[in-house]
């Protein structure tokens, strides 16, 4: 699987009702430690069927970023069976990434 | 074995390895998160020699992939020690080690935190490091800012356009960075500045909902319901894994003249975390070409 970008129609779908795992990557093109860690989650979703990847612009969608309380990008939420489970803000590197979903 | 080993892949680590790459000498760049470093939060470049406008991101691929166009190879594993052999260097990470002839000491700084209870939970739930970064989540409401320098009042400044009320909190009676800014801040209708205060408590539920201010002159405390902190209180150099083979001054810089060279022979210093008057890009990048120069020669003399 590659990274998906999901929207507010999408979301639930997408995210709330996944079967797997979902890393949501709330992020922004002016955001300089978002764009440094794309190639790293594009990395990780690649092949990747134990969870997926998706990508949330938050200026496209504010009120998905409002509905999760980011005030803060690069932000990273895990969701299992449409509950946040898990959550990382700022640059991390790949290795911390998976093990954020991985646990 | 390397010739050489770059540790921190910033504008000083990969200028070094384009410069040890042209010396035809083996580069290794070790990177604890990604290549770019501190440049990457800045969205417009307007003072680097060459290009009017560029982005901190866009910058770095481009001397990232300069500098892998030339043959240095990066690894993304954070370096936590150097054994120092003499002619050999063994830089540890927590998963391998490798050896190098030379080290250059590219590791940059990290933001200083304020040091209080619950900072690094609240972080991204109210509390904030970069202003350009997050301000655009706090159109219309109230933030305080924590500092007195100049990135405190470029902050201040930034979010006053933005946010409903400004606070500015800075433990001095007078700000060390620039008096333009200054004036311009005590110009702003929703700037409060506060003088001879800290921040000494967070006052938090899920998310950061009010700090506590003690002013230092009377000790009285006041309580500052706000959304958003951003703290601007300095950088602290990343050099304690290598304080073994460095000497470093008070605040910790490794002290180093302009030819990078430190207290043990074959490693190098380049870039933030060296003692220096001015630290820009235009320095980082001129500290990794000296450092790679000296290094090479260091290489070629044993």
């Amino acid at each position: 699987m590659s990274v998906i970008e999901v929207t507010k129609a999408n979301f639930e779908s997408e995210v709330l009702k996944s079967e797997v795992p979902v890393l949501a990557d709330f992020n922004a093109g002016w955001c300089g430690p978002c764009r440094a860690m794309k190639p790293m989650l594009d990395e990780l979703a690649e092949g990747n069927t134990a969870y997926k990847i998706v990508s949330i612009d938050i200026d496209a969608e504010d009120e998905l970023a409002e509905d999760y309380d980011v005030s803060s990008i690069p932000c990273l939420v895990v969701f299992k069976g449409g509950e946040e489970v898990n959550r990382s803000v700022g640059l991390i590197p790949k290795d911390a990434i998976a093990a954020l979903v991985e646990g | 074995m390397y010739d050489i080993i770059v540790i921190g892949a910033g504008p000083a680590g990969m200028t070094a390895a384009i410069y040890a790459r042209r010396a035809a000498k083996t580069v290794l760049v070790l990177e604890a998160l990604s290549y770019g470093g501190q440049i990457l939060n800045t969205p417009d470049i307007e003072n680097y020699p060459v290009e009017a406008h560029i982005s901190g991101f866009d910058f770095s691929t481009k001397v990232y992939e300069q500098a892998k166009g030339l043959g240095a190879e990066f690894v993304f594993e954070k370096a936590v020690e150097i054994k120092d052999e003499g002619g050999v260097k063994t830089v540890v990470t927590p998963k391998n080690s490798y050896q190098a002839k030379a080290v250059i000491l590219a590791t940059g700084s990290e933001n200083r935190k304020l040091g209080l209870e619950d900072e690094q939970r609240l972080t991204g739930k109210g509390i904030s490091y970069c202003a350009t970064c997050d301000g655009n989540f706090y159109r219309n409401k109230v933030v305080a800012v924590v500092g007195g320098g100049n990135t405190a009042l470029e902050d201040a400044l930034y979010l006053a356009d933005l946010a409903k009320q400004v606070y500015l909190i800075h433990r001095r009676d007078s700000f060390r960075g620039d008096d333009t800014n200054a004036a311009r801040l005590k110009a702003r209708e929703n700037v409060e500045i506060i003088y001879n205060a800290n921040v000494t408590k967070l006052i938090a539920e899920k998310r950061l909902k009010a700090i506590e201010v003690t002013d230092k002159l009377d000790g009285s405390v006041r309580t500052i319901e706000l959304n958003g902190l951003f703290v601007a209180v300095g950088r602290v150099p990343e050099n304690q894994n290598f304080a073994n083979l460095v000497q470093l001054d008070d605040a910790g810089y490794a002290v180093a003249g302009e030819d990078c060279h430190t207290a043990t022979p074959g490693v190098f210093v380049a870039g933030d975390n060296r003692v220096k008057t001015l630290r820009q890009l235009v320095t980082a990048t001129a500290d990794g070409a000296m450092a790679a120069t000296e290094a090479v020669k260091f290489v070629n003399s044993l």
